[in-house]
């Protein structure tokens, strides 16, 4: 862990005379972030005509009809239902399967333990490109085709690597005499792991969970391929529209708000843990 | 920490793995079927060797998408990684402000990745987009739906807006981890902003730095999503990335082997860069970061 608090005011006087230039530093890249997203919010609240008619840099007349027709129309709002479904689904069946193997790691040494290890991690780098075929012809082979579970069975393939990776990182840091202190008490594997050390490392769990929800949420390509109506995520509802003649990007960009807004939520939460989530747990 | 050694640790991590064996030996072992057979329709399949590596390590589409991604991912890293530490020297060290930042950059990490690209087609647009716009107002002939070179610089621009902010937080959280006194120790020697900079913060933050290096090396490796929305791989193909070109030969051309022995290959090339990842994060950990 990395998280020593500094002095404060070491630092502030180290940094006194530019404080100036990082502020003016922070602020361009701020920008930078922050003015696509604004224009993609900005083109949401305007109508069609004032999209295509005049450039305006902010809304004339401000509507939200845009946001009205995607939630009211279901062709739009089952997209964000499917794609809640899945994901949550993944960072359940995730988070159940990479706790005990997270303790294991962190715990104990056993056979081809270091190996496993690192063939987990070679599947969060996999391409999805390279299942996107596979996957297609193995989850219609079974029939699951067009159905959430699948598309949550195939996200498993990135994000329990990623859950078990940062839930060891997380358990690497509670000492290991609570453990042996709570066998002595007598409490059983399972009563221990449930009662003593999931409360522990819950800021762990929270981080994880967050990060399979996050990417499961982001993916695309597996999720496309793998669907075609009954569980079409949101994502390729959009891509559809996109390639559709006519297009309406009014509602094009008040869909691609709402998805932001999900991550943006729970961002604060977990602003310390982000560095840590990206990097496998490291860091 | 020191671990026992218990062989029983097995039944806890055998969820993991049937659940990973499940959806990734399985579908694995399918690509390397493919590779080695040839089929003439009607599901019926021949044994071809190793032909189709043969076929794909002669064929200039697979040598040039890979010149084309090994371009891409050498421009982005180029950009991002000074510009993530620039921006991790600059952030507030504590307090709202830090905090505020942090959420901020964090944003286009968390957007889909399709809407990343349908942001920045609509950004780039010259009829409605505010960069398009702008660009043609200056004068600046851009549009990246017919110049290869504009094509290029949008999805450039738009890697290093969605993964800069992941560099500088990573770069963050190392600078983070030096202790105040060595600070002190500089100033006593009055020990320059640069070697400061050389000596104490770059050496603290290596370790880190090597993660996200790596991470923003594989994760521009297979990028597919951001790319394709904005562009399609086009103009001609002139950002068709290994990715883009992959899933066209497997998915819109139905090539399958082909394309299985251009997976294996690529997947080999991954799991080359996993190892040196795998290397690194384990030595880190040894020493105790």
């Amino acid at each position: 862990m990395t998280d020593t608090t500094l002095a404060p005011a070491a630092s502030r006087s180290r940094s006194l005379p530019r404080i100036n230039g990082r502020a003016i530093v922070m602020t361009l890249y701020l920008l930078f972030l922050l003015l696509p997203i604004y224009w993609l919010l900005n083109m949401s609240l305007k109508t069609n005509t004032e999209i295509l008619g005049d450039f305006t840099l902010w809304p004339r007349n401000l509507t939200f009809a845009n946001y009205a027709t995607i939630l009211t129309d279901p062709s739009w709002y089952t997209g964000y239902i499917n794609s809640l479904i899945y994901v949550v689904m993944n960072t359940v069946i995730s988070l159940t399967v990479a706790l005990p193997a997270a303790y294991a790691f962190s715990r104990y040494h056993f056979m081809g333990d270091k190996h496993l290890f690192f063939w987990l991690l070679t599947n969060r780098m996999a391409p999805p490109a390279v299942f996107a075929l596979p996957f297609f012809q193995l989850y219609s082979s079974i029939g699951l085709f067009d159905t959430h579970i699948a598309v949550a069975l195939a996200h498993c393939l990135f994000n329990v690597p990623l859950a078990v990776w940062i839930l060891e990182g997380f358990m690497r840091g509670v000492p290991k005499e609570i453990d042996e202190t709570a066998y002595i008490d007598g409490y059983s594997f399972a009563g221990f792991f449930v009662k003593i050390f999931m409360p522990l490392i819950s800021s762990g769990i929270g981080v994880a969970a967050f990060f399979c929800f996050m990417f499961s949420w982001v993916e695309l390509l597996l999720s496309r391929t793998l669907t075609t109506v009954d569980a079409k995520p949101i994502a390729a509802t959009m891509t559809r529209t996109v390639s559709a003649s006519g297009l309406d990007w009014g509602v094009l960009a008040a869909a691609g708000v709402l998805t932001i807004i999900p991550g943006a939520l729970v961002i604060w939460f977990v602003r310390n843990y982000i560095a840590k989530g990206f990097a496998l747990g490291r860091v | 920490m020191n671990k026992t050694v218990n062989h029983k640790a097995w039944f806890l991590v055998l969820p993991v793995l049937v659940l990973v064996a499940f959806s990734a030996v399985i579908p694995l072992m399918t690509v390397v079927n493919y590779s080695v057979q040839d089929t003439f329709g009607n599901n019926q399949f021949f044994w071809a060797g190793l032909e189709w590596f043969d076929e794909m390590l002669h064929s200039d589409r697979m040598w040039n998408a890979l010149g084309r991604q090994l371009m891409f991912s050498g421009i982005i890293l180029a950009i991002e990684v000074p510009l993530g530490i620039f921006v991790a020297l600059n952030m507030p060290k504590s307090g709202f402000w830090a905090s505020f930042c942090l959420v901020l950059m964090s944003l286009p990490l968390l957007i889909p990745w399709n809407v990343v690209g349908t942001i920045w087609q609509v950004f780039g647009r010259v009829d409605i987009g505010l960069l398009g716009r702008t660009l043609e107002n200056l004068g600046i002939d851009y549009n990246y739906t017919q110049s290869p070179l504009a094509a290029w610089i949008t999805i450039v621009v738009m890697d290093v807006w969605h993964w800069t902010s992941l560099v500088a937080l990573l770069a963050y959280a190392g600078l983070k981890s030096i202790p105040d006194a060595y600070y002190q120790a500089a100033k006593i020697d009055q020990a320059s902003r640069w070697k400061v900079f050389r000596y104490i913060e770059l050496p603290k933050m290596a370790g880190v730095l090597m993660i996200a290096i790596l991470l923003r090396f594989m994760d521009s490796f297979m990028i597919y999503t951001e790319p394709f929305v904005v562009t399609g791989g086009g103009p001609g193909n002139a950002t068709t990335l290994l990715s883009i070109d992959l899933v066209k030969m497997a998915l819109g051309q139905f090539d399958l082997g082909p394309a299985a022995a251009f997976s294996i290959m690529y997947f080999l090339v991954i799991l080359l860069i996993s190892w040196v990842f795998y290397t690194v994060m384990t030595n880190l950990d040894k020493k105790g970061m």
